[in-house]
């Protein structure tokens, strides 16, 4: 192997990482390190350190450990056919380097992945070391996040979750069929089987800090922060409905924290099988409001779906707009007297607006102007609700209602 | 007069005063120092009268909302404590005019707060030899640091650190947290060997493809970024990422790296699906890839029967749970325990049985974070016989006992009631006897206790039956 000077490795390590959405730092416990005497510390909220002009948050140093691949999945840019420049780091480079960084306040800690060399436990077993290092002789407090293997052995699983904060499996993408075709070396089952041995292992853990006597140490805990997941939109033929399909089962079933939606974009020396085209960055985004409508809205799948076309989510309006168009019986909303799970339903409201309200409306009837302090806009809300100074009237039931949300048709394409 | 702007302890001292004297908020003037020019005389001495008692969330908020920039500061946060001293609730009125402002103030500084946490750049000073020693310049848009320098505190431990900012300085150094004058950028090294290793790293793990100035801006104002190493390259990324784009796009698709071939071979080749499996073992490696029915799909694995070859008793349960599927065996979910219980009840040890169900893979709904259970249907529970009849090829146990209808249908073939199969020895083909009873799930889901409780004694008579048919 070839010793390239380390600013090389990174760029190239750092370069193959990219795809990977994920940066969180946050949902773990809190941990300072007062009693270590060493460095590190997390909150429970997530810091991002920088943003890169890509608009995404820069809060972990994420870096592969090596881009060799034995594996051949066609989206990646690391796959044993490409012709990328290949690097690799030793666990010692990658530890040097997150210390480095943290001491200087540019991180919140490591996200580390790695492509697939000799075997998955082989490449597991040198993740788990980096962590091993950090933590036990370097007293490292900050936030760690592991990929997990897929298919690595149980036991090496079982001892990432004693080091990191965060475990992760990519499902990559969100069909059998699209894995089949693009990931052939990576089964569906095995990835599955994985997330469900993270999710065993914290179980085990809670359930042995419940067992515990009084006055014994506590034992360790087990990836606080959970696992996460990534599916890849746009590579293969999957529809939205596909993708929140498979991941209402991964959050039932795994206990996700995240799934992340990455808008497949065009990697340098592409398999000929891929679009190459701009990334889908809009129909991310839906895909995003439509998780947190899932999570956090109440609503169910079918629910959305209802205001989609095909299986496929409206581009120019958010999916709680085209579903309440297709909904209109439920509307106008009162807003001082509506339940909570109601008010979550109006377009324009979000959750944090809904708890002032709820708040807001114990103490004094709510009018327009009140509203305007609590929400971010109030326009949005007009044609979906009441108030004492306020009756849409026609407005609710209106047939060019769509047109005033939907932008002209110029600015969609500017958009996507 | 207030001598220190931003110092909590020096505004509250004077208001403290003020609102014990009574002193109405529209007869005080509170000026800084820096304005210079009047005292304000009028309420200074007034007598003090019994400390007024504020709720713990204002005071809070007022020790963030003092460091607020605003010269109205002071004397808008003594009119709210004078009115939160009259009104418990005015907290709560979130469309109050003071209320609303003072939000607005809090959220500004716990945002300057939260981005002094981000951005603050240390510089490192030396320290070869033993603890590392690291200094910041920064410029916050509040003053802020002694709401910020604790968190570093908390972070920093193990090494020295100073940050410097124009209005004070914080120094960590022997273990102890110090407070000094403000200073300038001069104060601290201008650069730092590891900053071309991060902006290294920031170049690289930006992608080009994707350009969204705004999002950027929106999260790290202009006013932070000449402080900030790697900014400077923003506008040469910036400048290249259309390009680096436009190159990917046209670039031809290139012939495969002439290593694959080498490479791909360590990849482990699958293990053919083996239906005439010799062993329980390759019966349960073959269960678990079974793609018969779509149920495989969604659920973690296929779990097969579990237990020793010679068992003489046989237990068929429904299908694994959810537990069963992410651990891949048969009867350790809530169900499971309950079952393990009534065996033991039954004079019957759960390591000589032979478990497993007529179904091998979970069918579920998801339900936000859980999975809900759904019966099979008849034709998945016909499909899977294909596995429960080989399970019975190998264990050929004396006795088969049928938790549940679906079992019934996996054992029989055909659907038949508990109700007219409970009770009696059946002879099935092949020399095994059945016993036909409920699932122990059923037990579960009873909300009236004392039927549960009947159930249940019924329940492990059926065990101790096939015990003694079996022995």
């Amino acid at each position: 192997m070839s010793a390239k000077p380390i600013l090389e490795k990174l760029r190239i390590l750092a370069d193959a990482a990219k795809y990977d959405a994920s940066c969180a730092s946050s949902g773990t416990v809190k941990r300072d390190s007062v009693a270590s005497k060493g460095i590190g510390s997390t909150e429970g909220m997530g810091i991002c350190h920088s943003y890169a002009p890509d608009g995404r948050c820069i809060s972990l140093l994420k870096i592969l450990l090596t881009n060799f691949c034995i594996y051949d999945c066609r989206f990646c840019i690391n796959r044993a056919s490409s012709n990328v420049e290949r690097a690799r780091f030793s666990p010692q480079e990658v530890v040097r380097l997150t210390l480095d960084f943290y001491k200087r306040n540019y991180i919140e800690g490591l996200f580390l992945s790695s492509g697939i060399i000799r075997s998955e436990d082989y490449t597991m077993e040198q993740l788990v070391e980096v962590a091993r290092i950090l933590r036990e002789e370097h007293r490292f407090g900050g936030y760690i996040h592991l990929k997990t293997i897929a298919g690595a052995d149980p036991g090496l699983i079982a001892l990432a979750g004693l080091y990191a904060d965060r475990l992760s499996t990519n499902v990559e993408l969100p069909t059998e069929a699209g894995l089949q075709s693009f990931a052939p070396e990576k089964k569906p089952e095995t990835i599955r089987k994985t997330m469900a041995s993270v999710r065993v292992g914290a179980e085990e853990a809670i359930e042995a800090t419940r067992g515990r006597l009084i006055g014994k140490a506590k034992p360790p805990r087990f990836a606080p922060a959970g696992q996460s997941t990534q599916m890849i939109v746009g590579a293969d033929a999957a529809r939205d409905d596909d993708i929140l399909k498979t991941a209402t089962n991964l959050y039932s079933g795994y206990q996700l924290r995240r799934v992340y939606y990455s808008a497949y974009s065009p990697i340098p020396d592409a398999s000929q099988d891929l679009p190459p085209v701009r990334p889908p960055l809009m129909r991310e985004h839906r895909l995003y409001q439509a998780d947190w409508l899932l999570r956090f809205y109440g609503f169910a799948r079918a629910e959305i779906m209802e205001g989609a076309n095909g299986g496929m989510l409206d581009l120019s309006i958010d999916p709680k707009l085209a579903w309440a168009l297709q909904r209109r019986e439920v509307f106008p909303v009162d807003i001082n007297r509506a339940p909570r799970e109601l008010l979550l339903r109006v377009p324009g409201l979000g959750t944090r607006a809904v708890d002032r309200i709820v708040a807001g409306r114990r103490l004094t009837k709510l009018r327009l102007t009140d509203l305007a302090k609590l929400t971010a806009s109030v326009k949005k809300l007009l044609p979906f609700i009441v108030t004492p100074d306020w009756r849409p009237g026609m407005l609710t039931d209106s047939a060019d209602l769509r047109a005033r949300f939907a932008p002209p048709p110029e600015q969609l394409a500017l958009a996507l | 007069m207030l001598q220190a702007p931003g110092d909590f302890a020096e505004w509250r001292r004077a208001a403290r005063g003020l609102l014990a004297g009574g002193v109405p908020p529209d007869e005080v003037s509170w000026r800084g120092s820096e304005d210079g020019a009047s005292l304000f005389g009028d309420a200074a001495g007034a007598t003090r009268q019994g400390a007024a008692s504020l709720p713990r969330e204002l005071v809070e908020i007022a020790e963030r909302v003092i460091c607020h920039r605003d010269p109205e500061v002071p004397a808008r946060l003594y009119r709210i404590i004078w009115r939160a001293a009259r009104d418990r609730q005015l907290l709560a009125r979130t469309t109050d005019r003071d209320v609303d402002w003072l939000r607005g103030a809090d959220k500004a500084i716990r945002r300057d707060v939260h981005k002094m946490h981000a951005f603050v750049r240390f510089r490192r000073l030396g320290g070869e030899a033993g603890r590392e020693r690291f200094a910041a310049w920064f410029e916050p848009t509040h003053r802020i640091l002694r709401l910020t320098a604790p968190f570093f505190q908390r972070r920093f431990y193990g090494m020295d650190w100073a940050i410097v900012t124009p209005d004070a300085r914080a120094i960590w150094h022997d273990e102890t947290l110090a407070y000094g004058p403000g200073g300038m950028k001069q104060d601290v090294p201008d650069s730092d060997v590891v900053e071309d290793q991060w902006r290294t790293y920031y170049g690289a793990i930006f992608n080009p493809a994707r350009v969204k100035i705004d999002a950027m801006r929106a999260e790290m104002p202009k006013k932070y970024w000449h402080n900030l190493p790697e900014a400077q390259d923003i506008a040469p990324l910036l400048a290249g990422a259309e390009a680096r784009v436009e190159r990917m796009r046209e670039a031809a698709v290139s012939l495969a790296n002439p290593l694959t071939d080498k490479w791909r071979t360590r990849v482990p080749d699958e293990l053919a699906l083996d239906d005439d499996a010799k062993t329980l073992g390759e019966l349960a490696r073959a269960v678990d890839r079974c793609t018969r029915c779509p149920l495989y799909c969604n659920a973690t694995q296929g779990v097969a029967g579990e237990g020793p070859e010679r068992a003489r008793i046989m237990l068929v349960g429904e299908q694994p749970g959810d537990q069963e599927d992410l651990q891949g065996r048969p009867f350790v979910g809530p169900a499971g325990q309950l079952l393990s219980e009534a065996l033991e009840e039954a004079g019957l040890d759960r390591a000589r049985l032979f478990l497993t169900n007529a179904v091998k893979h979970f069918k579920f709904e998801p339900r936000g974070k859980r999975r809900l259970h759904q019966n099979p249907t008849t034709g998945e529970i016909d499909i899977c016989r294909w596995w429960l009849d080989k399970e019975r090829a190998f264990v050929q146990p004396d006795m088969i006992v049928t938790l549940g209808a679906s079992a019934l249908r996996g054992v029989m073939g055909k659907s038949a009631s508990i109700k007219s199969m409970r009770g009696a020895v059946h002879e099935l083909e092949g020399g095994s006897k059945l016993i036909a009873t409920i699932h122990p799930s059923f037990l579960l889901r009873l909300p009236d206790r004392e039927r549960a409780a009947e159930e249940r004694v019924m329940f492990v008579a059926d065990l101790i039956r096939a015990r003694k048919l079996a022995a």
